[in-house]
């Protein structure tokens, strides 16, 4: 059902074109309104007392100095906020058999990781907060931390939580049959062991909020800096007893997000009772340090892996077993095992073959909680998946670009299902191998590789092709139990002098949601996109939806704004037939104006009909009653997500004598189907390639013995500078979806999900005169020398 | 535990710090612990300034003092007294960045904008030194901004074409001055 669009030629045709986006530029002139800005009358300032203990039962805590410290307004603690909050778990039904402790806002009784927030002062300030924090005193009693993946998994390991009998979180398994049959006859059993480090989103903008209750009213207002404000306002309104229609949630200007910030935090949770418990604005913002213990972590997976291949190089089947180590809790609503489910579920996605067993196996430890992060167990599903394919092209002594296009599901066999279950409706991976040729000039550049060897200069070429998860359904979250809306939703007015507006549920972090919605609705209804207002993130404006994760935005949250824009169109064409003696059929709009659809002659400005409507509404024919706002919803039905595919390439040099590696230029053809706005596409696969580049060569939580976090601050935690970074050379292949009428995947996730799987085959690619390889992510200095036996 | 203190401390006692911030005098008082950006921020209400690491990593909190770029993180305010304070606010209404900022956003070389003022302002101090930067150059000046959503490069991309067509006006004017 996938309708024709209209063409760039015609006015208003602003699906495919790049156009900047409108609410930039008050954020380049210093005028956004961040929650970290704003100030309300009366507000306090939250700040919370750490455990210096990755492992810990609390037998006191002397909080009576602080309180009594001038401009101090509350000091709170574990039992006194468990007064006001229900406990949550995280868990989701869908995943049988896992477990995790019940949490409340601060521990009553034990300490989990060193980190975690203990005691909540509430000051007149911050900086009297943190002065009052030095005055509190917390009797703690070491108890044993299990700080390592394989130390918690050892069977006489001590207890993350004393009341299981393990540390297993989640065990999985998947087995499509004939895996062992099939390495049996395999003429080639490649074997490799991966690990993939901790790292962090490090959002510019760390968490911030300012809650905001109103003991009279009984209401409750949240300034949260949240890509998911429906699902906050649903967890406020549940675990504080407020009916959900007094719970109002503001997600204003987000200084970044990445999956970050739509868990549910301690402090922030604590945040809102301070606020119950005092009746006053309470802000509370995570410096960075807090931050660097406080924040999701993300990845922690160690994989072995094994593929079977024949004698042509065709792969036969994969056999691979993924242990992650997920903190002391899963996280809040939506789990920590989500990351490790998609590693065994992605892996050998792109490719043509059929046997195929995984284990997974989830484990508690005594550090921050893992969740969601931008491409959610992609990177490490690719990684293993396109380094096992180096490794097999290798062994079967074929070139890696024609090792994947020999193995690639065709282009032509869709529909069709990988053997973990996964439905393809369509992709495209053997056009976009060929692009990808094209545009890495990759014959020329294994010349000058070659050349270069000669002179002792180790450059590699790496190679890994993706595929995406957009588009979720419910299959995602809700059939696990989870109030988490795969369904968004659309309100768009035409206001009396004719201007448009529309509020959406999907969210803005910077991506450029406002933008392309604005784009649709323009298109839609044929007005100019300036005279299209698009409003975000407040529970209170805009319809109940999803919101913005999972590369949801321009697939569900553009066909809601579509599909709303249509049903007020066909509204106003309605009002127009009766105007101008006409049936609706034979009028169209066109840059704000009615026209006839046989000549194009312009009849009517829309801008008049609001205002008859609006205000002469008794010039309309009796029984005419104008519908100029619509509100509609839409849930996506068809396929459960709408895979979308691509393939990277990176050409990077090796120093063999200090390790460093330096990216020299990176590659990426994708395909997301129906592209609403290309530059902010290509935007989005920069930004993403560069944050799995930090992944591949500098990113990593690093932890002592103890449990102590070593690294946690933006001096010792590398992240992706200008310097290091390549520029990205970018192609499209365009493969719309037909479960809706736009046509449009998503795309935030497929520059991180393949790039440091590019840069570890790459990498070794440079290695491998000398025999060495390198299997763990990030790629330091350290490893690379060690791989050389020079370290 | 020592008995508690029941008034605020002697180091919380203001000090008054005069500035000329974004072209008009100011004075605040500040406790000495006060940093330079939560007086902007606080007080000042110039929120365009942003706050990061507090350590001088990210680059989001670069303002210009007396025309140069500094970390507003890592001074007191107290030691900015008696200086000319520059922030995103007063060069964007004073139209000096304008040419960088209408190039930002033609080219989206910002998503969330969080980064962005201290990459302006960075930006504009390379320029004021080095008129045709290499994008090499471009690349390391900014080796100080951290930018979680962009990837650098359509930055890198505006900043070059802000510099070119610098370069060429100045030229045009040379030439018509000769």
């Amino acid at each position: 059902m996938t309708a024709p669009l209209t063409s760039l030629d015609r006015p208003n045709s602003y699906i495919g074109r790049s156009v900047p986006r409108p609410n930039a530029k008050r954020l380049l002139a210093g005028r956004g309104r961040y929650v970290t800005d704003l100030r309300l009358p009366r507000m306090l300032h939250a700040a919370f007392l750490r455990s210096p203990h990755a492992h810990a039962r609390i037998a006191g805590i002397d909080v009576e100095a602080a309180r009594a410290l001038a401009g101090v307004h509350l000091v709170a603690t574990g039992a006194d906020l468990a007064r006001i909050c229900t406990p949550w778990t995280g868990t989701l039904d869908h995943f049988k058999g896992m477990i995790s402790e019940p949490q409340l806002p601060l521990p009553l009784d034990r300490v989990v990781w060193a980190g975690q927030a203990v005691v909540a002062v509430v000051a007149e300030s911050r900086a009297i907060a943190e002065d009052a924090l030095e005055l509190i005193a917390v009797d703690y009693e070491e108890l044993p931390a299990v700080v390592d993946l394989d130390a918690a998994r050892a069977p006489d390991a001590p207890l993350v939580n004393p009341a299981a009998s393990s540390n297993i979180c989640f065990r999985a398994q998947l087995d499509s049959g004939g895996v062992d049959h099939a390495f049996a006859a395999a003429a080639h059993v490649i074997e490799e062991e991966f690990s993939f480090g901790r790292h962090t989103p490090v959002t510019l903008e760390p968490r911030a909020m300012v809650a905001d209750y109103e003991p009279d009213s009984g209401m409750l207002t949240v300034h949260h800096a949240t890509q998911t404000p429906y699902q906050f306002q649903d967890l406020y309104s549940r675990h504080y007893g407020i009916p959900e229609a007094r719970v109002r949630v503001i997600a204003p200007d987000i200084g970044g997000s990445f999956g970050m910030k739509l868990h549910v935090y301690h402090e922030d949770m604590a945040v809102v009772g301070l606020s119950i418990l005092l009746g006053r604005p309470v802000k509370y913002v995570a410096d960075r340090i807090e931050s660097f213990v406080s924040d999701i972590h993300a990845r922690d997976h160690q994989v072995k892996a094994r593929m079977a291949v024949d004698a042509q190089g065709k792969i036969l089947a994969m056999d691979v077993h993924d242990a992650t180590a997920i903190g002391a809790f899963s996280t809040y609503p939506r789990t920590s095992v989500v990351e490790g489910n998609q590693v065994i579920r992605l892996i050998g996605a792109p490719y043509d073959f059929k046997s195929y067993r995984a284990t997974l196996e989830v484990v508690f430890q005594n550090k921050v909680q893992t969740s969601q992060y931008r491409a959610v167990g992609h990177p490490i599903a690719c990684a293993v998946t396109e380094r096992m394919v180096d490794l097999a092209a290798a062994r079967v002594g074929v070139d890696p670009l024609a090792m994947r296009a020999g193995n690639v599901i065709p282009d032509d066999a869709y529909p069709t299902a990988s053997p973990t279950g996964y439905r393809f409706e369509a992709l495209s991976h053997e056009v976009c191998l060929r692009r990808l040729r094209e545009i890495m000039s990759y014959d020329g550049l294994r010349a000058e590789q070659s050349e270069l060897r000669q002179r002792g200069i180790y450059r590699g070429i790496g190679i890994a092709t993706f595929v995406e998860i957009t588009n979720p359904s419910p299959a995602f979250y809700g059939v696990g139990g989870a109030r988490i809306s795969s369904q968004d939703g659309a309100t768009i007015s035409l206001t009396p002098s004719g201007e448009v507006r529309c509020a959406i549920s999907v969210t803005e972090q910077g991506q450029g949601t406002e933008a392309i919605v604005g784009q649709i609705v323009a298109d839609q209804l044929g007005v100019a996109q300036e005279h299209v207002r698009v409003l975000t993130g407040d529970t209170e404006v805009t319809p109940h939806g999803g919101a913005t994760w999972a590369c949801r935005g321009a697939g569900i949250g553009g066909e809601a704004a579509l599909q709303t824009a249509r049903r007020l169109k066909a509204n106003i064409l309605e009002v127009a037939g009766l105007i101008l003696q006409e049936q609706p059929g034979a009028l169209d709009i066109v840059d704000g104006q009615v026209v006839s659809v046989a000549n194009g002659q312009v009849r009517l400005p829309v801008a008049e009909i609001a205002r008859i409507a609006y205000f002469r509404s008794d010039t309309l024919p009796p029984g005419t009653q104008a519908q100029l706002t619509v509100s509609h919803h839409f849930a996506p039905q068809g396929y459960p997500f709408a895979f979308t595919n691509g393939v990277q390439g990176c050409y990077l040099e090796v120093d063999i004598d200090t390790g460093f590696v330096k990216l020299l230029k990176h590659y990426v053809v994708e395909d997301c189907g129906r592209i609403i706005n290309p530059m902010l596409v290509d935007e989005q696969l920069r930004g993403g390639v560069v944050q799995g580049l930090g992944a591949a060569l500098f990113e990593e939580c690093r932890y002592g013995e103890t449990g102590q976090l070593l690294n946690g601050s933006l001096a010792d935690y590398l992240v992706p500078m200008a310097m290091e970074m390549p520029d990205i050379i970018i192609d499209h292949v365009e493969t719309p979806t037909a479960d809706t009428i736009l046509g449009a995947k998503g795309c935030g996730e497929a520059g991180t999900a393949a790039a440091s799987a590019c840069v570890l085959n790459a990498v070794n690619d440079a290695l491998t005169p000398f025999g060495a390889s390198v299997n763990a992510i990030p790629i330091t200095p350290a490893r690379v020398l060690k791989s050389l036996d020079r370290y | 535990m020592s008995s508690a203190p029941t008034e605020l401390d002697e180091s919380d006692e203001a000090v008054r710090v005069r500035m000329v911030v974004n072209g008009r005098k100011v004075a605040c008082d500040v406790a000495p612990r006060v940093t330079l950006v939560d007086c902007l921020r606080g007080q000042l209400e110039l929120t365009g300034t942003h706050v990061g690491c507090e350590m001088g990593a990210c680059g989001a909190c670069l303002v210009q003092l007396d025309g140069r770029a500094v970390h507003a993180c890592l001074m007191f305010a107290v030691q900015a007294d008696g200086a000319r304070i520059d922030t995103i606010e007063g060069l964007s209404e004073s139209g000096v960045i304008a040419d960088l900022q209408a190039e930002f956003h033609r080219r989206n070389a910002l998503q969330c904008g969080f980064c962005t003022p201290g990459m302006l302002i960075n930006a504009h101090e390379l320029l004021s030194q080095v008129s045709r930067p290499s994008r090499e150059a471009i690349r390391d000046a900014l080796s100080g901004n951290f930018c979680r959503c962009t990837g650098y490069e359509a930055i890198v991309d505006a900043i070059a074409a802000v510099a070119e067509a610098r370069a060429a006006a100045a030229q045009g004017r040379g030439d018509s001055s000769r």
